[in-house]
């Protein structure tokens, strides 16, 4: 067989599997993975060099649906086992999915290692704020109050902010969408895969068994509007069902206002600008939460730099070219050696 | 290097010298003396005088604990002779102490009549005190039965250097190597290799290579001209018959990296190694971080569980996965050693063992872990063992491990410990281009393919690799489908898939040599059987005791699991079995538990390695008593 006779581009069927798919039905995660598989028909992506590697937990099934190579590891493991993949072969194209559980709480210190080394790969946390493998707990970022059958009376921890927990990692892409935004969705995808670095994308996914609708409260058609801002690169930061609502920069807190455009002597000109490039921006943007403040989506922050298997490779090239053809006889016989 | 003829001259000729067929000295300090690169210095030289050798380092918890203090005392020893040395000794024969508390720690285990060698300059009454002396044990006839010879180092130290631009303090740290030229003195060494040393260590600070390099001639001077009394005289300890060829002196550590290395070459692969810092084992993290030009990865992770999960990604992605840890780190390690024996990939697992349980005592050496690599794991997961029994063997046993992941597509443990890891020994370098290879075949034909097909012989899975067109597979950590590698949940597939991933492990011992007799033979009454870092002990004492005539042999295990085909006829044979283990019993009840033999133990888990006379008298003891 040719395969090079073959280079018609790949169509989204031809990322999927051959094995059925066992998400509940009405789960997020189909979304999630028909945006995804449009994304790699869309960006080219090559079968035999794409790896999607997961943890445990309903995320973790994805590289079984996947027509690619996959690994499903352990849980909490899949940052671990793809820094090492990378460093093995840096030409593969690695893309994690993961959960709130994993990757928070269990996987919590390889995801903070991950993103402060900066290893070129993919990062997917579909976050739904509960623990649905294992039938229904509360997770590191369920809400306080959150009723499950291990917090009977409500939970009581403050959840973690998973983009603010990037940031704080530093992380040099982050971005945030939601499962059904199925023109967003494949969107922020195609920019996590360029950027070069790690790309820590949330996605806001719905568990219809356990947490159904938790994120109604700004994704329903009626409030979506006014309750979500999508930040784009360059345009002002304004959103609502009239587009007459913006974010302002209040001196006096250091804060994001929400503002009406023609209130108040508000103009458009008086909008926070959106620049991926400003960690601070993408701070505030990360912690806002409705409904006094809209959920940003998008890109919030990709600033570029160097990336971690690329200067590892580099230091043991750099090794190779001083020493070239280094002889491990040669090296065995250095220093202090006597003959009997 | 050559053993170049001394630039000093040398005043009595060493032929007049009385022979000795070995010895063993023992330095003791504070960890800041230099202790260790004292017994360094001292073992270069002594194996460059052909002398066969080993060494033992005995370091602090404490990286700098107070001066003067008894928990800070570091000590390095060694065992130098004509004879092959399998130890670094028993007891030493002479002590050196360079401070109070450096004598009240060693003393005890010096025989009656050693000799003594004391720094007095030390011995001011803060300093007694803080080792815990009531009275001065130079005056209090306290060590009347030992050769004490008292020197004031530290003023002789300070003379010797005073014509250098040096701080008292900076002068006052030459003193070990002007102990180490009185050494040099009284076993007839060349300072050469050591002046060279000095030169090269401290060609950035002359002044302080000057300075050390005086102290050294002083030391020498002082032996050859003063009168030491109490029959102190300069000694000769001849070459040792050993094998032929090139040598050099290595660690445990050394030579597992340097096996590693040379081993995933041999399997035309890329070594990739997680670590996570953890004493003992961290030396090999740090030899192989300086092997880059061997086109070897290392990677510093951010716990044990990282770096054991970024060897099994850099091994599923065709690289060898090597990971290593102490004890308690292996533990962390456990559930992603089962994910490499339920996806089948190669990874070897280091274990430098240390006393425990739990944090235990993480600078003193121990074998207690066999159980936990043997058995430590959930679910019925078999994983191969194999046991280095000394520092040079580290080498070999290294590349087996390698040989048998890669063969095998399976997680191999490699145990050593603490004693292997930092002791040091001759080592017959071996010429790698010689050794016989052991290539990785990777799959790459898409006919008929799926992940778990296996090799009829070895039962190992085709190694696949991303990248490869026309293979793409998902592996995981969920049961798999027998005949096609997808999940699979069905109850005769389960007990299907756990019979084969044991069949395979148990296969190997068709793959190893038989066990062998190391020293005696199979119809002696009474067989010593070791493992690990036990050998150089058990090799003396069976040695010594035939020489007495006592019918023993010694039997030392490499393949721990799977074990020798013929191991359990073999110890059937024999009257009796004595297992001696610094642990409680471990290879005792795994060669109970598979061979109904009435093994005996002889435990010792004190942190330190067996001395030969307690396992001769155990011997004694099982043949007399």
């Amino acid at each position: 067989m040719n395969v090079e006779a073959k280079i018609e581009p790949l169509k989204p069927k031809d990322f999927a599997s051959d094995q059925e798919v066992r998400w509940c039905p009405g789960c997020g995660d189909y979304a999630i993975i028909k945006a995804m598989q449009k994304t790699l028909a869309d960006i080219g992506a090559k079968r035999e060099s794409t790896v999607f590697v997961s943890g445990i937990g309903c995320a973790a099934r994805f590289p079984y649906y996947m027509s690619t190579y996959g690994f499903h590891t352990i849980h909490g493991r899949a940052a671990a086992i793809s820094t090492g993949i990378k460093l093995a072969n840096p030409g593969l194209d690695i893309w994690v999915a993961s959960g709130d559980g994993d990757a928070l709480s269990i996987g919590g210190n390889h995801l903070l290692h991950l993103l402060r080394r900066n290893v070129n790969l993919q990062f997917l946390l579909f976050n739904n704020e509960i623990y649905g493998l294992t039938k229904g707990q509360y997770s590191p970022t369920s809400r306080v109050g959150t009723r499950s059958p291990s917090t009977p009376l409500g939970s009581v921890e403050s959840p973690v902010s998973a983009c603010e927990l990037a940031l704080g990692a530093g992380a040099r892409f982050v971005a945030r969408s939601v499962d059904t935004q199925q023109k967003h969705l494949p969107e922020v995808f195609r920019r996590a895969h360029e950027h070069q670095g790690t790309s820590f994308v949330e996605i806001l996914q719905n568990c219809i068994v356990y947490n159904d609708d938790v994120f109604a409260e700004f994704t329903a058609k009626d409030v979506a509007p006014d309750r979500q801002i999508h930040v784009a690169h360059g345009e002002p930061l304004i959103f609502g069902a009239n587009q007459d609502k913006g974010l302002k920069v209040n001196p006096g807190t250091m804060s994001l206002d929400v503002v009406t455009i023609g209130e108040d002597g508000v103009t458009e000109s008086d909008i926070m600008v959106h620049d991926e490039t400003n960690p601070t921006l993408a701070r505030m943007l990360a912690s806002m939460e409705p409904p006094d403040d809209p959920v940003a989506l998008g890109v919030l922050y990709c600033s570029p730099t160097e990336t971690y298997d690329d200067n590892v490779l580099a230091q043991v090239q750099e090794a190779k070219d001083r020493i070239p053809d280094a002889d491990l006889n040669e090296y065995l016989r250095r220093g202090h050696t006597w003959t009997v | 290097m050559s053993t170049a003829a001394s630039t000093a001259e040398t005043i009595e000729p060493l032929e007049d010298r009385e022979e000795l067929e070995s010895v063993v000295i023992r330095f003791a300090g504070d960890s800041g003396d230099g202790v260790q690169v004292t017994g360094g210095q001292l073992t270069q030289v002594t194996a460059l005088a052909g002398n066969d050798l080993a060494t033992f380092p005995d370091f602090p918890a404490e990286i700098r604990a107070p001066a003067g203090t008894t928990y800070g005392v570091s000590a390095f020893q060694i065992n130098f002779g004509a004879r092959r040395i399998r130890t670094a000794g028993d007891r030493p024969d002479v002590l050196v102490a360079f401070n109070p508390a450096a004598l009240k720690v060693n003393i005890e285990d010096m025989a009656g009549g050693s000799l003594v060698i004391v720094d007095t300059g030390t011995f001011s009454g803060r300093n007694m005190k803080k080792a815990g002396y009531d009275t001065n044990p130079l005056e209090d006839r306290s060590l009347d039965n030992y050769r004490v010879v008292e020197i004031d180092i530290s003023k002789r130290t300070l003379e010797s250097v005073g014509s250098f631009d040096l701080t008292q303090k900076q002068a006052l740290r030459c003193k070990n190597f002007w102990t180490l030229g009185l050494i040099y003195w009284l076993y007839g060494r060349d300072r050469q290799p050591t002046i060279d040393w000095l030169n090269v260590k401290f060609g950035k600070i002359p002044t302080v290579a000057d300075a050390n390099v005086a102290a050294v001639n002083a030391g020498h001077a002082y032996g050859e001209t003063a009168e030491l009394g109490l029959e102190v005289k300069g000694y000769v300890i001849p070459p040792a018959e050993m094998p032929r060829g090139l040598y050099r002196t290595v660690t445990g550590a050394d030579a597992t990296a340097y096996g590693l290395v040379v081993g995933t070459r041999l399997a035309g692969l890329r070594l990739m190694f997680g670590s996570y810092p953890i004493t003992p084992a961290s030396a090999l993290l740090h030899a192989l971080a300086g092997m880059k030009e061997f086109d070897v990865i290392t990677f510093q992770a951010e716990d044990e569980i990282s770096a054991v999960c970024s060897a099994i990604g850099a091994s599923y992605a065709g690289s060898l996965g090597v990971t290593s840890s102490s004890g308690p780190g292996i533990a962390l390690k456990t559930e992603a050693i089962g994910l490499a024996v339920s996806t089948e990939l190669p990874l070897v697992i280091v274990n430098s063992q240390r006393s425990g349980p739990s944090t235990g005592m993480p600078t003193k050496t121990e074998q207690s872990d066999l159980y936990q690599a043997v058995y430590g794991r959930n679910a019925d997961t078999p994983v191969p063992v194999i046991a280095a029994s000394s520092p040079a063997d580290a080498f070999d046993a290294a590349i087996e491990a390698v040989r048998i992941a890669t063969k095998y597509m399976t997680p191999v443990f490699l145990l050593t410990d603490s004693y292997i890891v930092n002791a040091a020994e001759p080592w017959l370098i071996p010429d790698v281009d010689e050794l016989p290879r052991h290539k990785v075949e990777f799959r790459t034909d898409p006919e008929r393919f799926h992940p778990f097909l296996r090799d009829e012989d070895t039962l190992a899975r085709a190694w696949a690799l991303p990248g490869t067109p026309g293979l793409e597979h998902r592996i995981g950590g969920l049961e798999k489908d027998y005949d096609t590698g997808n999940i699979s949940y069905d109850p005769e597939n389960h007990h299907r898939m756990t019979m084969v991933r044991k069949a395979k492990i148990d296969g190997i011992a068709d793959d190893i040599p038989p066990q062998t007799i190391t020293l005696g033979s199979p119809d002696a009454a009474v067989a010593v059987v070791g493992w690990g870092s036990t050998y150089g002990p058990i090799n003396r004492a069976v040695d010594d005791l035939q020489v007495e005539g006592m019918d023993v042999s010694h039997i030392h295990i490499r393949h721990l699991w799977p074990l020798p085909r013929n191991l359990g006829r073999l110890l059937q044979s024999y009257e009796h079995v004595l297992v001696p283990e610094m642990n409680t019993g471990q290879l005792r009840t795994v060669l109970r538990s598979e061979y109904l033999v009435p093994a005996v133990g002889l435990n010792n888990i004190s942190g330190l390695p067996f001395k030969i006379t307690e396992i001769k008298d155990a011997v004694r003891e099982l043949l007399e008593g």
